[in-house]
This record gives C-alpha cells, structure tokens and sequence, in this order.
C-alpha cells in the first residue's frame, strides 16, 4: 500500500480552519472563564479586568460559610453513589438474564424495560411525588434516588456487552462445577468492565447534575443536593454579591469540571460508548 | 422420554431463574414508569382531591380548561420555538466542531476541552454564569455592547430577547455533547474515502456532502432524536435565568407543568399535561423507531 504518499493528495485543512477552530472555543470558553475571573477576585473587580488585580480565595470561604454546602455535598455524594450501586447490582442481574436465558414473556419484558428509554421518570413528576409521599418517603435521600434505580439503559448497555462473550467461556466454568450466579460475577462481569466505567460516569455526572425532581422531592436542608442547595443560595435576595455566587458555582461544578481535565480521555470515550448503541 | 421431561422441567426452573433476575429492576419500573404514566392518564380524567373532598369523574374537564389556557398555550409556542432554534444550531455546530477536532489542528487538545466542558457543568451552575454574562449593566455581554457604542439592553428581563437568551443557554451546554457522537463516527469512516475523493478531484465540500454527510446518517438520527427530546426536557435554566417570566415568553411546558403541579398544585390538571409531554416523547421515540431507522442507510 502506498501509504507514505497519499498525504500528498489529501485535502489539508487550511489555516482558515484552525483559525476558526480557535476563535469558536475561544468563545466557548469565554463564560466559564469569566465565571473563573470573577470567582478568584476580590468583588471590586468582577467587572474590571485589571491584570494586577490581586488574586483571592475570600469568594469561596465566604460561599462556604453563607450556606449548609458541606452537607450538600454529603447529600450528593449519597446519593451519586447510592444510585450508582443499585443501578449496576439491579441492571446486571436483568441484563445476564436477557442475554442468556430463553423463557416465556422474554421479549414483552424486554419491550418492558425499553419504554423507561421514551418515558423518563423527569416527566412523572407529579404521580412519582404522589407515590413517595404513600410511601413516607417525601424529603429523603432515598426518595430522589429511587425512580433511577431500574436503568433501562443500563439494562439495554449491559445486554448486548453479554451477548458478546463467547458461550465458550461460560461452559468451561460450569463445568468447573461454578454457580450461575458465580459464572455472573466472575466471567461476566470482569469482561464487561469498560462498559461498567463508561456507564458509571455517564450516570454519575447525570446525578450530579439532576434538579428537577430533587428539587420537588426535597425541602430541608439534610436531604437537599447540590444542585438545589446552589439554587436555593443564589435565588435568594439577601445581598449575596456575584463574586461570592460565582465561586459556590464553581465549587459545586469542581468535582466533575476537575475529574474531567484529568481523565479527559476517558470521559469522552465513555460518552462515546455510552451513546453508540 | 424420561430425558425430554426432565429437559422441559430444566427449562422451567431455568424461567424461575431468568424472572428472578429480572424482578427486582421490573418491579421498580413498573412503579416508576409504567404505572404512573398509566395513573397519570386516568388522573387527568379526575378533578384534584381538595381537603376532605375526593376527586370526581370529570371527563375531559381538565383538557377542556388545558385549551382554554392561555399560558399553556404560550408554553407550546416558546416551546416549539425553542425546539425549533436549538436543535439545528447544536447539531450544526456539533458537526463543525467535530470535524475541526477530527483534522490534525494545533492544539486540537484544547479546543476539544473547550468545546466539550460545557457538557459536564451542572445546568444551573451554567444559568448561574450565564445570568451574570447576561445582567444588565454589570454582565459582560453588557460591557460588549457598551463599548460598541451600542444602547443597553436586557436581555433577560425583555419579553422579545429572553427566549432566545435562554436558546442560547441550551445551544452552549448541547454541542459538545452531540460533537462527541460525531467525533467517534468521524473516527469509524475509512481514510481510503478521503483518498479516493482527493484523487477524482473532489472539492472539500463536495466530499463533505456527497460521502461524509449520509454516512453520518445513523448519528445524526440519534443525534437528532435526543436533541429533541431535550428540547422537552431540559428547564433546569429556565428556574434559574428567567423562572418563566417575563411575562411567560420563557415558560417552557415541562417548567408549566411545575408551576401548575408543585405551585398551584392542581396536580389534575398538571396530570392532563404530563400527557401531553408523555404523548409527545412517545412519538418522536416510535417516530424513529418505525419510519426513521427502516429509511436510514447503515453502513
């Protein structure tokens, strides 16, 4: 194959296109790093751009101390996790059956689980509300969690990973005198970690940022997540200035913003797998 | 025989088993999901239970009252508007992201970050740095204008530009999502096509749309579809950058179906329009399952 002259031909991109590649994510980028400007200066300078300006982490301590958010940070961090382990626990077990097992009702069960994937519980606000406050369960950690348990999405990812692992290896494990269930978890599972990574940070950046529901759900502090708690603290008129807005923005977004700019890669390709189906 | 019959009662331990595995997801979706779409329909039905008094048989009362509201009405115009506005300009601009991204462009690094980082903020810590771009006066957008010489405005707080405000909003926080979908199809597409057009003399955008675009098909079918449902689902900003107002040019009809539900409480009639949201998904998903996927070209 001539490969080492085909570059030749190839259209290059031009100039033009990496000049406007940058200008636009130059633009992209231009709110949050106002946000950045903002949040590490002294209030006088939120909108004066002063390159001596004096750097200062006063926004953040002052954020910190005007609002519960260590405790919205706990609850978050429940929460994302709580969900996250029911998720993968409940979506394996369905997923091995739907990929190995042949029994009666299979595909209207599996039709079962597909409509979660057009109908998303963000929509059910009001019967789901209903349903929680039957259960005593208004208000609680374990109430904004509990409609994502059950992922179809999971379910369906999970599904196809298992049906490609060659029944070979199953087989040779049986015969090894191994239970389905350890069949599950040791051949099972350890082939399908990547679609594991990709699905938990897909469903943990979801949760970090979910509102709608936890924000009907919830109305005390112990229970409230982040998400609500920032807007609970900046919706409030009591003279927070933008400095000190910004920067409780900031800390909220940091944990997922910096877990990002480390593991780009990842992130990206978990998107990528997560979406490709 | 012996062996048939204990093949038969093999298989049906071997169900017991399977629909074990699946109970515990099933139930929580049948209670999470299918019953309360159902329950929601035979809700709406039902006027709401006030105090000691029960909800009665009303008919289509709730539908009735549904289409005689104004803002309701309002709702699925900014709605539709806003479906309209969003979803080609962050597919459009998704797929001219991804195919810079996807040339060798000096420091594609960082240009990929920039575009993508929006994706992972929470949706109002993005209204909360917009609204401050955004505040009159003060805001940078503001500051912009103000040394273009050009007269103050806000944005936010003006019936005709507050729409489109909060378009921009969703645009910002979408594209790098859907860049990623077309990045990774982008990446699948065999070099030797490049070749081959660069031979025959093929100009770039001639490539782009005679052998890049249709067989971005698929991706932009799914890319399409969420974008969709997104327009329906995504308010979280508008909570924080307009909470509807003003004078509901920004009432979108999820952010309707929160006031009527969870401020007014008339939880009957916020029934009647989760039925609508309901009917709506359902159709773009059965839309691209039963026409879209069957008319798309897969490689």
């Amino acid at each position: 194959m001539s490969h080492s002259q085909a570059p030749a031909v190839i259209y290059r991109h031009t100039w033009l296109d990496t000049v406007a590649a940058w200008l636009l994510a130059l633009l992209w980028i231009l709110p949050l790093a106002y946000a950045f400007w903002t949040a590490f200066h002294p209030s006088d300078y939120a909108i004066r751009f002063d390159l001596t300006a004096p750097w200062t982490l006063q926004n953040f301590r002052k954020a910190w101390d005007a609002a519960p958010f260590a405790r919205y940070f706990l609850n978050t961090s429940l929460l994302v996790a709580l969900i996250l382990a029911a998720q993968l626990l409940l979506s394996t077990l369905a997923a091995f059956a739907f990929a190995r097992y042949q029994f009666r009702g299979k595909n209207i069960a599996f039709a079962l689980v597909l409509v979660q994937l057009m109908i998303m519980p963000d929509i059910l606000l009001v019967e789901n509300y209903q349903t929680m406050a039957r259960l005593g369960l208004v208000d609680t950690l374990f109430a904004i969690g509990l409609p994502y348990f059950a992922s179809a999405f999971a379910i369906f990812l999970l599904r196809q990973t298992f049906m490609g692992i060659p029944k070979e290896l199953d087989e040779a494990a049986r015969v090894e005198g191994a239970s389905t269930l350890q069949i599950l978890w040791r051949v099972y599972v350890p082939l399908a970690r990547p679609v594991y990574t990709a699905f938990a940070l897909v469903s943990v950046s979801f949760h970090w940022n979910n509102f709608l529901w936890p924000l009907i759900i919830t109305n005390s502090v112990e229970s409230r997540p982040l998400t609500v708690g920032l807007q609970v603290f900046s919706s409030v008129e009591q003279g927070v200035d933008w400095s000190t807005i910004t920067a409780a923005t900031l800390m909220t977004s940091a944990p997922l913003l910096i877990g990002f700019i480390l593991f780009q890669r990842q992130f990206v390709q978990s998107f990528m797998r997560a979406g490709i189906k | 025989m012996s062996a048939s019959s204990s093949s038969i009662a093999g298989s049906g331990q071997r169900s017991i088993h399977a629909w074990l595995l699946l109970l515990p997801a099933l139930v929580l979706l049948v209670a999470f999901t299918h019953w309360p779409a159902v329950a929601t329909l035979i809700d709406s039905f039902y006027s709401t239970p006030k105090g000691a008094r029960a909800a009665v048989w009303v008919g289509a009362e709730n539908y009735q009252a549904m289409a005689e509201d104004p803002v309701f009405w309002q709702a699925v115009r900014n709605n539709l508007w806003f479906a309209a506005a969003t979803i080609p300009a962050s597919i459009g601009l998704a797929l001219l992201m991804a195919v810079w991204v996807n040339e060798r462009i000096a420091g594609r690094t960082f240009v990929r970050m920039a575009y993508f980082t929006p994706t992972v903020l929470p949706m109002i810590a993005v209204a909360n740095i917009w609204l401050f771009f955004y505040t009159p006066q003060y805001g940078l957008l503001e500051q912009v204008t103000g040394a273009l010489g050009l007269p103050s405005h806000n944005w936010l707080g003006s019936p005709s530009t507050a729409l489109g405000a909060i378009t921009l909003v969703a645009v910002w926080k979408e594209a790098g999502f859907f860049m990623i979908f077309y990045l990774a199809a982008l990446q699948t597409l065999n070099p030797s096509l490049k070749e081959a057009a660069a031979i025959e003399g093929a100009s770039r955008w001639y490539f782009f749309r005679r052998v890049q675009w249709p067989l971005l098909m698929p991706t932009t079918v799914f890319v399409l579809v969420n974008a969709v449902i997104n327009a329906f689902r995504l308010v979280d900003h508008v909570f924080i950058l307009t909470r509807g107002g003003p004078d509901n040019a920004t009432t979108l009809l999820l952010y309707h179906l929160y006031e009527v539900g969870f401020k007014f409480w008339d939880t009957a009639y916020a029934a009647a329009i989760t039925v609508v949201l309901v009917v709506v998904l359902s159709s773009v998903a059965l839309f691209q399952f039963f026409v879209l996927d069957k008319k798309v070209h897969y490689q």
